[in-house]
């Protein structure tokens, strides 16, 4: 028999806890993908936030550390300019990120740190019960906008690849979906594209922001959600590369 | 470096003092009165191939020293107390991940912004954990600009030795004052293998640095092991000097700048007549507990002396027990007491109405 599709090694082989429909799965996958096809499992040093995906280290088997809420960009900082030769990202969603982290992953991005961070943007907080996060989008419920995400009260939703695109310090910036298989191909080109460039040793940071679905709390079935990532999220969160200096020869 | 004595300010020879110990990193931000690390350490960590970098925030810097630290590399941040208290939830998940780290404090008044002035206000702080959780980190006092050097070498010592954080907890005027001090680089003490350290998983299994232990029973077990590790940390590491106690009516009790202060009053107490000693901890936790119990056996004095309202004076008492009289006195936020001060304490507490006459 012919084998068509396997589960990469670096992609442990267990159950994990995330709720039916939820898109960080997928993501660790490609990570793992990334991280095999380019052979860097021995020198990948990676870290998990704080959210439902801090035990991300149980599913991706690499050297992993967890890290207080939204500093992973100050942590991964530390390691990278003491560890120059290694490969480093962190995984962060958009509490940890976009809320709490918003000072490291700014200043991280516009010192150029040679770090690649795969950001999680599914529109709610999940650890926590299903309240607004920064990338909540108007009108959402939530357990804190139980009457709709309203400007007046909470802002507009958070569009941080487009914020860090504008930072000298980052080399490459794409937004993708988790949505669809042709998506996640896409999303799979980007996430191996930014280690890419870290193994390469470009000058400065790479962010892969992942539109991600989070069927519990926005209390829709698996497939609705990912259908509400097409018609909905990426209105607000335009798909596309916004950065990367290897198509601009610098 | 140059060898033989030097004229130092201390923030600048602690500085000095951490790239003699090994340090192959220094995350700082500017906070007054302690500028001088950060300024140095700008200059020297490049000159000398290591890493110095100035953060957005003592948030970042603490975790710099985190993921530095979790790749086995020695790395420290120092700051003043404001600073100190927005890096203590990064100090506790370094307990809780176990990594060693080196934290210097130069104390400044407080609360809130405070001033700038020196104080002893963080010691609650330091010696309890600072952090949220049940944990501990070694505490070092040092009084004068040669032992802030002499504790650096310690400091990453014990840190690397039980994975813990040690806090160096200085006061502005040692972080100011110049004094001259020789750097000699000592052979340390022998330490166990970093294989717990994040490398990059290369023909081996994964390591995972955490403070996450969500199934039940586990993070009991663990803070267990941290308590059991503590325990032997105060069985091993205390150190304390003591003069003059054997036949002392008051024992005067200080930690860094402030014990210098007691030493001069001492001097001049038994020049008087009376029979006065001193103690000074070297290492605020562990505490030396055992050595001021000890003291208290026979019956006589104590007089607590620091720049708060009186913050060790607890952990006097938790050692007297109730054996002896523990008094206090203390100025807080830049008020530094002089030697005629401290002496007319002991004075007064010493009750003896010929001292007492020839002094009015």
């Amino acid at each position: 028999m012919k084998t068509i599709f396997e589960r990469t090694p670096t992609f442990k082989d267990c159950v994990t806890h995330y709720c039916p429909g939820c898109g960080h799965g997928i993501a660790h996958r490609l990570i793992a993908e990334a991280v095999d096809e380019l052979e860097i499992r021995g020198r990948t040093i990676g870290i998990a936030p704080v959210g439902c995906s801090v035990l991300a280290y149980d599913y991706i088997d690499v050297d992993m550390v967890e890290v207080a809420h939204g500093r992973a960009p100050a942590v991964a900082t530390g390691m990278k300019r003491t560890n120059p030769d290694r490969i480093i990202f962190s995984y962060q969603g958009d509490g940890d990120l976009a809320a709490i982290g918003t000072g490291e992953i700014i200043h991280a991005a516009n010192r150029g740190e040679q770090i690649t961070v795969i950001f999680i943007n599914n529109a709610v907080f999940g650890m926590t019960g299903g309240q607004m996060a920064p990338t909540t989008m108007l009108g959402q419920v939530t357990a804190t906008t139980q009457r709709g995400r309203k400007t007046e009260a909470d802002g507009y939703p958070l569009k941080v690849a487009e914020l860090l695109s504008i930072l000298p310090g980052t080399v490459y910036v794409e937004r993708c979906a988790l949505s669809s298989p042709a998506r996640i191909r896409q999303a799979k080109k980007a996430v191996k594209h930014a280690f890419e460039l870290q193994i390469k040793g470009a000058k400065g940071l790479s962010l892969v922001e992942l539109l991600s679905t989070c069927p519990t709390y926005w209390r829709m079935p698996p497939a609705e959600s990912m259908q509400w990532i097409e018609t909905e999220m990426v209105k607000v969160f335009p798909l596309g590369c916004l950065k990367d200096i290897s198509n601009t020869g610098q | 470096m140059t060898a033989g004595k030097v004229l130092m300010c201390g923030n600048e020879a602690l500085g000095e003092a951490a790239i003699l110990a090994g340090v192959d990193a220094y995350f700082g931000y500017p906070i007054t009165p302690q500028n001088e690390v950060t300024a140095y350490m700008s200059k020297r960590m490049p000159e000398e191939g290591k890493v110095f970098l100035q953060c957005e925030s003592e948030l970042a810097a603490i975790n710099m020293v985190f993921g530095a630290a979790a790749t086995g590399k020695r790395a420290m941040t120092s700051s003043s107390s404001p600073g100190i208290s927005l890096m203590q939830e990064g100090i506790s998940y370094l307990a809780g991940a176990q990594l060693p780290s080196v934290v210097v404090n130069v104390m400044r008044g407080g609360p809130g912004l405070g001033n700038i002035a020196p104080s002893q206000g963080d010691y609650f702080q330091a010696t309890r954990g600072g952090g949220h959780g049940d944990y501990r980190t070694f505490v070092l006092g040092p009084s004068t600009v040669q032992e802030l050097v002499d504790c650096m070498q310690l400091a990453f010592d014990l840190a690397d030795a039980y994975r813990m954080t040690t806090v160096v907890l200085a006061d502005g005027i040692l972080g100011q004052m110049m004094e001259p001090v020789t750097f000699e680089k000592k052979p340390g003490r022998k330490l166990p293998p970093k294989d717990w350290a994040l490398t990059g998983a290369d023909g081996r299994d994964q390591h995972i640095v955490r403070s996450l232990w969500l199934k039940e029973g586990v993070l009991e077990q663990l803070n267990y092991e941290l308590q059991e590790k503590y325990r032997l940390a105060e069985k091993n590491e205390v150190i304390c000097e003591q003069d003059r106690i054997e036949d002392a009516d008051i024992i005067v009790v200080a930690y860094g700048v402030a014990a210098r202060i007691v030493r001069g009053a001492v001097t001049r107490a038994r020049r008087e007549g009376i029979k006065a000693g001193w103690i000074r901890p070297v290492t605020l936790w562990p505490f030396p507990s055992e050595q001021i119990s000890k003291a208290a056996n026979k019956f006589r004095m104590f007089l607590v002396v620091e720049f708060s309202c009186g913050q060790m004076v607890e952990d006097v008492k938790l050692a007297v027990a109730g054996k002896a009289p523990v008094l206090f006195y203390g100025r807080p936020a830049g008020g530094i007491p002089t030697v005629e001060d401290v002496l007319d304490k002991i004075v007064q507490l010493t009750l003896n109405p010929e001292h007492l006459k020839k002094r009015t």
